[in-house]
């Protein structure tokens, strides 16, 4: 009896361990491709003592450089941003985040207001499968499952990638039990360049009006400042592509009014920032490059720190070491890109794409 | 629920839990509560219609058995007063009296399965005839009505022939009609086969739940692994025939058989894998139907329990009742000896492979599938004395070689009927079959056209090593005199292998199969936000 | 007795059915002999054979054949 006992817990130990690592090497890495998927995970190695979080879309994390403002006016500050995120994973991320650290000034960017309900599968999954587990998790995975979806396949993401198996790559096996820090403070640089050589032709809505489910989720990111004492700014980013309709720009105008925030739309401060839509973006406006970045991070960290009264900490031993290592990793990140965009032509293991 | 989803992993996990730890005698009535769980899954409604086809022919097998025994009880109480007519007399009012409640609930389910099944069938059939535009009725099929019918009429036919008596609990019979892992796809079990494990006693015997499960987990693996990874190429080639004719055609018998097969034998591993779990016997579906040289041999391998049905309920009583008896006399003075032997089998055979046709679906495409089984039945039948003169004369027609030739033969001559199944009507299924031998395009298979099929490279090696694992089983099991069944053979195998084998098998679903939301890294390469 | 002999040899000459008793479980009768036999037996013996009496225990061998038949000639 004893003897069966034990064997069967061997069994399952076995099975177990077998899973785990099959789960490891099956799990997408996001390392030289869609490195956006490790976005979200690499903020709980760097979180704390932040005065700014940023919570959005990548209309906050390939447009705002932390490290500028830093470098600017010693704001510290962190992007918790991911590809298409949905207003309610914006809200699950600030819960989540407020449970590490408690920041002056949260900033959400409005763009994400467009959307009423969960848009695809896949970045559900580059926003969901980074997040450590804890009831946001959870919350913010039930509120974003498209309709095929299952929690299990989020608890054990082997479920969703098992047939990946004929995808593998050597990438794969190296970065089974490690990955790769490419971020700085969730800020996804770039320094190439696309210039912007149409803009969009609006496309007429039948309906203008956000929708209820994302009101909701507004809401309660405003409550839930409100409730930590934390000053939230609203902004919509200087993208000029996906169209930023006028009815949209009321109704967040309206909103911020309405509830005593501050809002700030830098589509028409763009003189202002200085950007140059022949220089600052890479992908023909839909993002800023890091050139880009950097002007409106110089821009609004101005704003940030006159109007919030954000603290200088470049003087602060406590915080500064730390930062200045930040600094390097960003100027050398900088370079190397230089150096690769020069070498290949497109920025190689940045995420580049080769343009024939 | 599918047997291929998290939820009927979980029920299952949990019956089996339940099953071994409660009292003994209770465990008949926690299957009997967990099938109707799972049938309620299917639609809460659909429990009442197997609900009225369980007490509809619990109640009227009840009164036949009673009627047959106060029979028996009489002739018992006048022995030896009765003379012959006497006897034969009584005995046909009895049975006249049995035939009432038979015929009733006969004709009620049949009439059930028969409304829901093909009403729209017959509108349609009428709509395009007589150019009417009657609206469709469009019933719920309740899950498994098909196989918990036939289940059900099998038992009432049984009783009223004096094969077994009825059973008088109503919730044992409602067990055996609606035991969840036989309900969506068989085997359709009869009551005295299955009753002698169904309503016993079962203490937890390792061997066996070893046994059951190693099945279970293969079945899974045909269906997920090898099944459904061949599931894209069929519905592709099958859904654009003028895209893909000719040597695609071929490529598609071959891929259904093997789909089908995979999917089918897979299903019944899981419900005859979770029986031997639980301590219930079921019988064989399959035995190595591929392996068969001929069409008759080849539906006495596939889907058996089906074939058997038919051949015990339908085909027999029809080919030798009383007026086929007197049909077959009188051709045989008018027309002869042949002719008089042949009607009843001929005429019996249309019969059932019409019905057997019409169970499959209703649709044109199953009836022209049945007919065509017995245009190929009847074929081989008529040429049999001359095989067996040319078997006589042939020295190598007894050598393996020929063997295998018949069966390859048999497979791609069941494939080509089979192909009905997959086409949108009887016409396209035809002249896709004729695009074999007029199309050619043999060179274009191996082409950049095959990646439109959405089965890759590695998916067909995947598919292939999978073929190989079900033929070599197969032979283990032929090997064997097809009595020790392959799950068995391993319990005389070290524990440690059979422990690997389980593992692997598990880890080879979880990996290979072709479920969940398929990882597609080209859904990410437009990253616009 | 003799007569089924006979009606069993035209059927399948190949077997010798004096010694066979396994003549459905070796699949020598198939579903197609076993109704010509009743046939046969039909107009032969004058023997109606039920559905219910097709059983492999009735059809295995010559002797069984011959049992079946007579016991439904006397009912």
């Amino acid at each position: 009896m004893k003897k069966r006992v034990i064997s069967i817990i061997l069994i399952t130990a076995v099975t177990v361990g077998l899973l785990y690592l099959a789960q490891r090497l099956l799990e997408p890495k996001y390392i030289n491709d869609i490195i956006e998927g490790r976005l979200i995970e690499e903020y709980y190695d760097n979180a704390g003592g932040n005065d700014v979080i940023f919570v959005g879309d990548c209309e906050l994390y390939e447009n705002i450089s932390p490290i500028k403002m830093w470098e600017d006016y010693g704001i510290t500050s962190y992007i918790r941003g991911s590809s298409q995120q949905l207003i309610w994973q914006s809200y699950y991320l600030l819960e989540e985040t407020l449970k590490y650290e408690t920041p002056k000034v949260v900033v959400f960017n409005m763009l994400s207001l467009q959307y009423n309900e969960p848009q695809r599968e896949a970045y559900n999954r580059l926003t969901l499968d980074g997040m450590r587990w804890s009831s946001s998790k959870w919350n913010a995975i039930k509120a974003s499952m498209m309709e095929d979806e299952s929690m299990l396949s989020y608890i054990f993401p082997l479920l969703r990638y098992h047939s990946r198996w004929s995808e593998l790559t050597a990438e794969d096996f190296e970065y089974m039990f490690s990955t790769k820090k490419s971020f700085h403070q969730g800020y996804l640089m770039r320094v190439d360049v696309r210039p912007v050589t149409s803009t969009p032709t609006p496309v007429p809505k039948a309906d203008y009006s956000f929708g209820e489910n994302a009101w909701k989720y507004m809401d309660m990111i405003t409550a839930l400042c409100k409730e930590h004492g934390i000053k939230l700014v609203l902004v919509k980013a200087p993208s000029v592509n996906p169209y930023w309709y006028d009815e949209w720009e009321t109704q967040a105008e309206d909103y911020a009014e309405k509830n005593g925030l501050d809002y700030y739309n830098f589509l028409e401060v763009q003189d202002e920032i200085g950007l140059d839509w022949n220089a600052d973006t890479y992908d023909g406006g839909l993002h800023l490059n890091l050139s880009g970045a950097e002007k409106m991070s110089v821009y609004f960290g101005k704003i940030l720190q006159e109007k919030y009264g954000l603290e200088d900490h470049r003087g602060d031993a406590d915080i500064a070491p730390a930062w200045s290592e930040k600094v390097d990793f960003y100027n050398n990140m900088r370079d190397d890109q230089y150096r690769e965009l020069e070498e290949y032509g497109y920025l190689k293991s940045y995420g580049g794409r080769k343009v024939d | 629920m599918l047997f291929t989803s998290y939820g009927f992993i979980a029920f299952l996990i949990a019956i089996f839990l339940l099953y071994y730890i409660i009292p003994k005698k209770y465990q008949w009535m926690l299957l009997l509560v967990g099938s109707y769980v799972f049938y309620a899954f299917s639609g809460i409604r659909f429990l009442l219609y197997i609900a009225v086809t369980t007490l509809t022919t619990w109640f009227s097998a009840v009164r036949i058995t009673a009627i047959q025994k106060e029979r028996n009880e009489y002739f018992d109480a006048h022995k030896g007063e009765m003379d012959r007519d006497g006897k034969k007399a009584y005995k046909a009012a009895t049975k006249k009296k049995t035939r009432v409640w038979f015929l009733l609930c006969l004709l009620l389910n049949l009439g059930i399965l028969a409304v829901i099944k093909y009403t729209d069938f017959v509108i349609a059939n009428i709509n395009s005839i007589f150019g009417t535009e009657t609206a469709f009725m469009r019933f719920a099929v309740p899950l498994g009505i098909s196989y918990y019918t036939f289940k059900s009429l099998g038992y009432l036919i049984d009783v009223n022939r004096g094969k077994y008596e009825a059973q008088k609990n109503p919730a044992k019979f409602a067990l055996f009609v609606s035991f969840f892992p036989q309900v969506i796809q068989g085997p359709i079990s009869r009551y005295d086969k299955l009753s002698e494990t169904l309503f016993t006693q079962h203490s937890y015997d390792r061997i066996r739940v070893r046994q059951g499960l190693t099945r279970v987990l293969w079945g899974f693996c045909k269906k997920l692994v090898i099944a459904d990874r061949l599931m894209p190429a069929v519905k592709a080639l099958s859904g654009s025939p003028e895209e893909f004719q000719g040597a695609w055609v071929v490529m598609l018998i071959l891929f259904y058989a093997i789909e089908l097969y995979a999917d089918f034998t897979g299903g019944i591993d899981i419900a005859i894998g979770i029986g031997q779990m639980l301590g219930v016997d079921m019988e064989e579906n399959f035995r190595t139907p591929f392996f068969s040289k001929n069409i008759n041999e080849y539906w006495t391998r596939w889907h058996i329990t089906m074939g058997t049905w038919f051949k015990d309920y339908i085909f027999y009583p029809i080919s030798v009742s009383g007026w086929m008896m007197k049909l077959s006399r009188s051709a045989r003075e008018k027309m002869g000896k042949g002719v008089g032997k042949r009607i009843p089998v001929y005429l019996a055979n249309i019969i059932v492979w019409f019905a057997t046709g019409l169970w499959h679906g209703a649709a044109w495409n199953f009836i022209v599938w049945g007919m065509l089984n017995c245009v190929v039945t009847v074929a081989s039948y008529e040429m049999e004395p001359l095989y067996k003169k040319f078997h006589g004369a042939a020295r190598w027609s007894n050598t393996i070689g020929y063997d295998i030739f018949q069966m390859i033969r048999t497979f791609w001559l069941m494939g080509a009927i089979r192909i009905l199944d997959v086409y949108r009507d009887v016409p396209v299924s035809f002249a896709q079959i004729g695009t074999i031998f007029t199309s050619g395009g043999w060179g274009e298979v191996f082409g950049e056209k095959f990646s439109r099929l959405g089965v890759s490279a590695p998916d067909l090696v995947i598919v292939c090593i999978g073929c190989a694992a079900m033929i070599i089983i197969s032979i283990l099991f032929r090997r064997s005199g097809e009595k020790v069944r392959p799950c068995e053979m391993l319990t005389a195998r070290p524990v440690l292998l059979q422990a690997v084998l389980l593992v692997g098998l598990f880890l080879l679903v979880v990996i290979f199969g072709a479920y969940g939301v398929g990882y597609d890294a080209n859904q990410f390469i437009y990253n616009q936000f | 007795m003799e007569e089924l002999l006979e009606i069993l040899q035209d059927l399948h000459p190949e077997v010798d059915f004096d010694e066979c008793d396994t003549l459905v479980d070796d699949k020598i009768l198939d579903s197609f002999d076993i109704i010509s036999l009743i046939t046969e037996i039909n107009s032969t013996f004058d023997v109606a054979v039920p559905a219910e009496e097709i059983i492999p225990e009735n059809f295995n061998s010559a002797e069984a054949l011959w049992d079946m038949i007579e016991r439904l000639r006397d009912e």
